[in-house]
């Protein structure tokens, strides 16, 4: 006989349901007075360094209908690649978001900034990205990804995560396209042809 | 900082629904079809946002007042949910943000797109949220709410439930989940807790009924824990912030 472990069982998941948006952007879905604002609204201070972006999309289902009742969270690291938290980091870099798609369009957006590269485990560079995570009405267990820039090429070319992955013609799905303007394009494609890679990490 | 997180403890998908739950219909075309890809996790997943009480307001742990016009209180049985976040190896989490909705008494959200018939209550909003003591403790008083019917099958209810959103110690521990009460019938009826593979595992999302911990005329009690993914190292009590 030897000693048990003891380790617990996570709590399982349930979906966020239809109306995530009461509990956690109250303010977005027009319950005001309860909260001052919504957590993750902004993501940035007065002086942060680095170039400004805006991240867009939207969430599309397997008919390619964009959803209007997700929530999605992102979390990313400053311009040097440190996480808020870490020793160094850019005070004015929250580095977390939280923005529920628009009710009409399924569109969301962040304002935030280019993050830098990330360390691996390994010491290895990662290449700059977004975390993101996706819950809605649906979706039994919230979905992460990844929103990886295209005009990184070569860190991305060199990137252990995305040289990891077997079906390479899967990789643009990560990417998010610049639109020359600051603004990077990310729709999230739940299923289908073109379905995003989610990571089980 | 001189102590690197080591990682998550890898999920056990077996024990979550899977994606595709076709009883649930909204998953048949909101589900991913190929298997997400397993990856270590990373710095990226290993750190996430702290949150401090500073965010809290007075009354964002009492849904009974926290939405109420001054002097009255929303309708419906007032409860007490208290209990652990935990994390696999049996640590409660600290600073962990607990967020919370719910339906009011007779079954109804505060949600423009809501068309159940039930009645509005004029003071009662749904949300809360409160955050972890040291221990991993949490409390936040409520009314009850109702059971549901929704446009699934042609006869479907929700069990009386309350969401819960869980902020742990990192982006990859992130958690949504759902608590039922101990004793409704309506739980092994309902498409949603059938997503759920297993009996046991279901049985974690009921919160057992405490009447030690109830105020007598006043609130019922019921304690409900809640188990977020375990991280491969013994750094909570001073973790770094961030980690």
């Amino acid at each position: 006989m030897v000693q048990k472990l003891d380790n617990l069982k996570e709590s399982p998941s349930q979906t966020a349901g239809p109306y995530v948006h009461i509990g956690l952007t109250p303010n977005f879905s027009g319950i005001t007075g309860v909260y001052d604002s919504d957590l993750g609204a902004a993501m940035l201070g007065d002086a942060p360094k680095g170039a400004r972006i805006t991240i867009t999309g939207r969430v599309l289902d397997g008919t390619e209908t964009p959803l209007r009742d997700a929530l999605l969270e992102i979390w990313h690291a400053d311009a040097n690649g440190i996480y808020p938290g870490q020793d160094g980091a850019d005070a004015d870099v929250y580095g977390w978001g939280r923005c529920p798609t628009d009710m009409d369009s399924g569109t969301f957006r962040f304002d935030t900034i280019k993050p830098g590269a990330v360390q691996n485990r390994d010491g290895t560079p990662m290449a700059p990205h977004v975390t993101l995570w996706i819950v809605a009405r649906g979706i039994n267990l919230g979905l992460h990804t990844r929103m990886y820039f295209a005009d990184e090429q070569d860190a991305n070319d060199a990137d252990s995560v995305l040289k990891r992955i077997e079906h390479q013609v899967r990789v643009p799905t990560l990417m998010g396209q610049p639109q020359g303007d600051g603004t990077y394009l990310f729709d999230i494609h739940l299923q289908g042809p073109g379905e995003t890679i989610f990571f089980d990490i | 900082m001189t102590e690197k997180p080591s990682g998550l403890f890898h999920r056990d998908r077996s024990w979550h629904p899977a994606a595709l739950t076709p009883p649930y219909k909204t998953s048949v075309k909101r589900s991913p079809a190929a298997a997400p890809l397993a990856m270590p996790s990373t710095l990226s997943e290993d750190t996430g946002p702290v949150f401090t009480r500073d965010i809290l307001g007075p009354q964002d742990a009492d849904l009974i007042h926290n939405f109420a016009s001054d002097g009255q209180s929303a309708i419906g049985p007032r409860i007490i949910v208290y209990g652990r976040v935990l994390d696999e190896t049996g640590r409660g989490v600290p600073n962990a943000l607990v967020e919370v909705w719910q339906a009011n008494a007779g079954g109804r959200y505060r949600h423009k797109k809501e068309s159940y018939l039930a009645p509005l209550d004029p003071n009662f909003g749904g949300c809360g949220r409160v955050i972890t003591d040291e221990h991993g403790n949490y409390e936040f008083r409520t009314i009850q709410p109702g059971p549901y019917p929704w446009p699934n099958g042609p006869n479907d209810w929700r069990p009386a439930h309350i969401h819960f959103s869980i902020f742990g110690q990192s982006f990859g521990q992130r958690l949504i989940t759902q608590m039922y009460f101990e004793g409704d019938p309506m739980i092994w009826q309902c498409p949603i807790v059938g997503t759920i593979p297993s009996r046991e595992a279901i049985e974690r999302l009921v919160a057992a009924l405490d009447m030690r911990r109830t105020v007598p005329m006043d609130a019922r009690a019921y304690k409900f824990d809640i188990v977020l993914r375990g991280v491969r190292q013994t750094m909570f009590e001073n973790r770094m912030e961030g980690l």
